[in-house]
Order: C-alpha cells, then structure tokens, then sequence
C-alpha cells in the first residue's frame, strides 16, 4: 500500500536555556548538592544523638557558631540556608518543566507497556518527589520554623527550645516515627536513581564499567544515607534514647 | 498457531482509533511477526476488509523501516527488529497487542504506520561533515585510533527506527541523538563541526517535542542495535563542553 506522507517543516528552535540537557544538568548539580547536605545532616544525627543530651544540644548550638568570629552567628547556618533554598526551588523548576515535556512528548499513552530496564526506584522519582517536598515542609515547621512537640508535655518551651527533648518527645508519637520512616524509603528511592542519573547527566559514565561504579555508589549511598537516618526515631521509639 | 491479535485500527491522523480484535489461525512458528500480518492482511483484502497498513522495508533487520509496539515492548520480546522477530518466539493461543510508536513528534499517519521524519530534521540540523567535493580521497589517508573507530561504527549502526523514542516514558529521541553525537564526534572528519553540531541537533530535538532523558534505560533495552547508554553521556558531555 502506498502512503504519502506529507512532513512537518522545520520548527522554531527552543531558547539554549531551556534545553533539556540544561535542565538536566541543573537538575543534576542541585541534586549533587542535597546529596551532601544529608550525608552531612545524617552523620550529625546519628552521631551525636546516642551521645546524649547534653552533646546533642551542645552539637546543637556548634552548627551555630561555625565560622565565628570571621562569620556573625548563625552565619554559617544561613550561608548553607540560602544556597539549600535556592537548590531545591532550581531542582523543582528543572523538574516541572522536563515532567510538563515528558507529558507533552507522549500526549497518547500505550494500552500495553512494558519497562523492563528501569530501576523500581526511577519509577517513583516525580511522585516520590513530591512527597519529600511535602515531608521537608512537615520537617522545618516541626524542628526548625515553629518547633511544635506533638508528643507528651506538649507545648512546653522546656520542650520546645530544647533540641534534644523535642526530638525524643517527637518520636515517641508512633504515626511521626512512621512518618519519617516512610519518607527516609522515599529518600533513599530517591537518591538511587538521583545519583547514578546525575553521574550520568554529568558525563561521569562514559564506558560500561563506570556505569556499574555509579549504580553501586548510588545503591551504597541510598542505602547508608536512608538506614542512618532511620536508626536514631526508631531507637527512640522503641526506647533505646530516652 | 492460532493467535488472537489486539491491533490499532485508525483510519486516518485525525480520525478515531481503537483497538480491534482479529484471530488468525495457521500461522507457522518460522513465519517472521511481519510474515504473520501478511497473511491477515492477505485474509482481510479476501473478506473485501481494509489491511492494516504497517511500515517495512528491507525485511533484513537493516533499514529500520519496520516498527510495532508489540504487548508494550517496542519491536517485541526479542532484541531485535520487528521483520526479524520470528513467531516461535510467542505461543499458541497467545494474545497480541499491537500498537503503532506513540509520540507526538511521530504523529500518525494510519493504523500502525507513524511519520518519523521529526528524526531527519533532527539530521538535517547537523548531523553530517562538511567536506570539499572532488576527487575521492585515499581511505586510509587520515589515521583513527582502534577503539575510537569501534565506537564510532557501534554508534553508527542505529538504524533510526525510533524503537528508543517508543520506548522511553518520556518518548526521548536521546539515545538516537547521542549515537549521531558519538559516531561523529569519535572521528576525525567529526570535529570542525563538533560543538555547533550538538547545539543546532539538541535544540531540534527538543523543537520536535522529544521529551526530556531521565536516564531510565529503556531506551538502549529496546534497541535493535544495541546502541548502549554511554551515547547518551557522551551527548551531555559534548553539550556541556560546546556550551562553556
């Protein structure tokens, strides 16, 4: 049978800004930066923590006064802040708009689709996002911005204004330890396809071999990154830390 | 065998399409999946039906003219393409999806046939040397390095079927784009034009509304040629390098 097939002539190119492999690589080096960020935050929790009280708030009040006298107090804290904020708004901007391209790109979905190549962990990269984003706003409202304790001895600043209290009290609520269970899975989901995606977006894997050092650094940092931070709410919880 | 086969029916690019049921019975296991839908077809023209209209060619497995999302996987369960996808690699009495490439920088033509051309754009953006006509030049004239000479022929074996582009949950035509960006970035011939070759074919690419790379691999799964990954990498390299 003969078909003619008329083509669509040449388009208007896209801006260089808004390329997809630009928004991959700004995904990628925000991406890279988060990545630091909790292995910095985890190792500070869990190190800390089992030390005890007194250690926890004096660790506390470190992050604090780091860089002083050369920085003000809390200069430090709002340095990494800043740059953490303006991280993750670039990260959810690359990502609206590769998911909005993505949405575009196959405006007919297949009745039948088979993956047979991508990770179980790729699958939940927008929606696992998602709910980190929304996890992270539970997380500075409750121990940063607001610092409510939802657990016993409610409200009180005895509570409250002490790092170490609000954290054991916090996780003596079974849903919050639950909570943050779920969302270190989705962290750890997270980082497995993040790290081995930016490594790749970044022109890190240029053979076979690199390919497989990159998957096993994500795996190995996914999995430190997500136990680490579960093991101090869940040795409060079950009454390890008191 | 006797198969129950779920094909796209769609007469025309605006018209209503759906999925409709045809049993064929006497199908040899030695048929080619395209051999099979000859003799559909051969029935359907003797019932005075329409054909399903599908795209081949060669039927050698090297013009990439074939396609066929076949049960979700872009030319079938084997590595391979659609016309050298034998029937003995299904069972009898199985049911048979059969979708045309869904992309919107493939827009359909009829049935399964989808109209690829958004690809040669993307070739015709830059994806070729310029070099001075004249009398041929002695082949061996300019000297390439073994292992970049492989990677640029492994590179160069895409056959532009856009089984990556059907592939892919974001229906990117990256892994097409970084085998160009590979075969002719790997030789010598390739350079003078190098960094404004993956510009000028990146932005077509994302003007023909490919979507984004998420770095999945479905893409090299899918590959008939078994194009790997790493073009894809060395495409995000170059980029970045022509960008600084």
């Amino acid at each position: 049978m003969a078909t003619s097939t008329v083509s669509k002539p040449p388009r208007a190119r896209t801006g260089k800004a808004g390329s997809t492999v630009f928004l991959k690589v700004l995904m990628a080096v925000t991406g890279f930066i988060f990545v630091l960020f909790v292995i910095a935050h985890m190792y500070g929790n869990l190190y800390k923590l089992f030390d005890g009280h007194l250690a926890f708030n004096e660790y506390s009040e470190h992050l604090r006064t780091i860089g002083e006298p050369m920085l003000p107090r809390h200069g430090f804290l709002t340095i990494m802040e800043v740059v953490l904020g303006v991280s993750v708004i670039l990260h959810i901007y690359s990502a609206v708009q590769l998911w909005k391209r993505s949405k575009a790109a196959r405006p007919q979905r297949y009745v039948v689709k088979k993956s047979v190549a991508q990770s179980f962990s790729s699958k939940w990269m927008r929606w696992g996002g998602v709910f980190l984003l929304l996890f992270l706003i539970w997380h500075l409202l409750q121990f940063t911005i607001i610092r409510f304790n939802v657990g016993s001895g409610g409200d009180n600043p005895s509570i409250t204004h002490d790092p170490y209290e609000l954290v054991v009290h916090s996780f003596n609520v079974w849903w919050v330890t639950l909570i943050y269970v779920v969302a270190m899975i989705a962290l750890g989901m997270h980082l497995r396809h993040g790290i081995w995606s930016a490594a790749q977006t970044l022109g890190f894997t240029p053979t076979p071999r690199a390919r497989v050092i990159a998957n096993t650094i994500a795996i190995v940092v996914a999995l430190v990154v997500a136990v680490g931070f579960v093991i101090p709410p869940l040795a409060i919880a079950f009454g390890g830390i008191k | 065998m006797k198969l129950t086969l779920k094909i796209w029916r769609q007469a025309g690019p605006d018209a209503a399409g759906q999925l409709v049921t045809y049993p064929v019975e006497g199908i040899s296991e030695d048929m080619s999946f395209l051999e099979m839908l000859d003799v559909l077809n051969e029935e359907l023209i003797g019932k005075g039906e329409e054909p399903v209209a599908f795209d081949s060619d060669c039927r050698e497995g090297i013009c990439g003219m074939c396609s066929l999302m076949i049960n979700g996987q872009a030319h079938g369960p084997e590595v391979t393409t659609t016309c050298q996808l034998h029937m003995r690699s299904f069972s009898d009495g199985d049911v048979i999806t059969i979708e045309p490439w869904r992309a919107e920088a493939f827009p359909l033509v009829r049935d399964l046939i989808v109209d690829r051309s958004a690809f040669d754009r993307v070739i015709q953006a830059g994806g070729y040397i310029s070099v001075n006509t004249g009398a041929a030049v002695e082949a061996n004239n300019i000297q390439v390095q073994k292992h970049k000479a492989d990677r640029a022929f492994d590179a160069a074996t895409c056959i532009g079927c856009g089984a990556c582009v059907a592939a892919c949950p974001n229906a990117s035509g990256m892994l097409f784009l970084g085998a160009k960006i590979t075969h002719l970035g790997e030789l010598p011939q390739g350079q003078a034009e190098r960094d404004s070759r993956v510009v000028k074919m990146l932005n077509q690419h994302d003007a023909e509304d490919f979507g984004g790379c998420q770095n999945l691999g479905e893409c090299a799964a899918a590959c008939p040629k078994g194009i790997p990954l790493d073009v894809i990498n060395q495409l995000n390299r170059d980029f970045m390098k022509a960008k600084r």
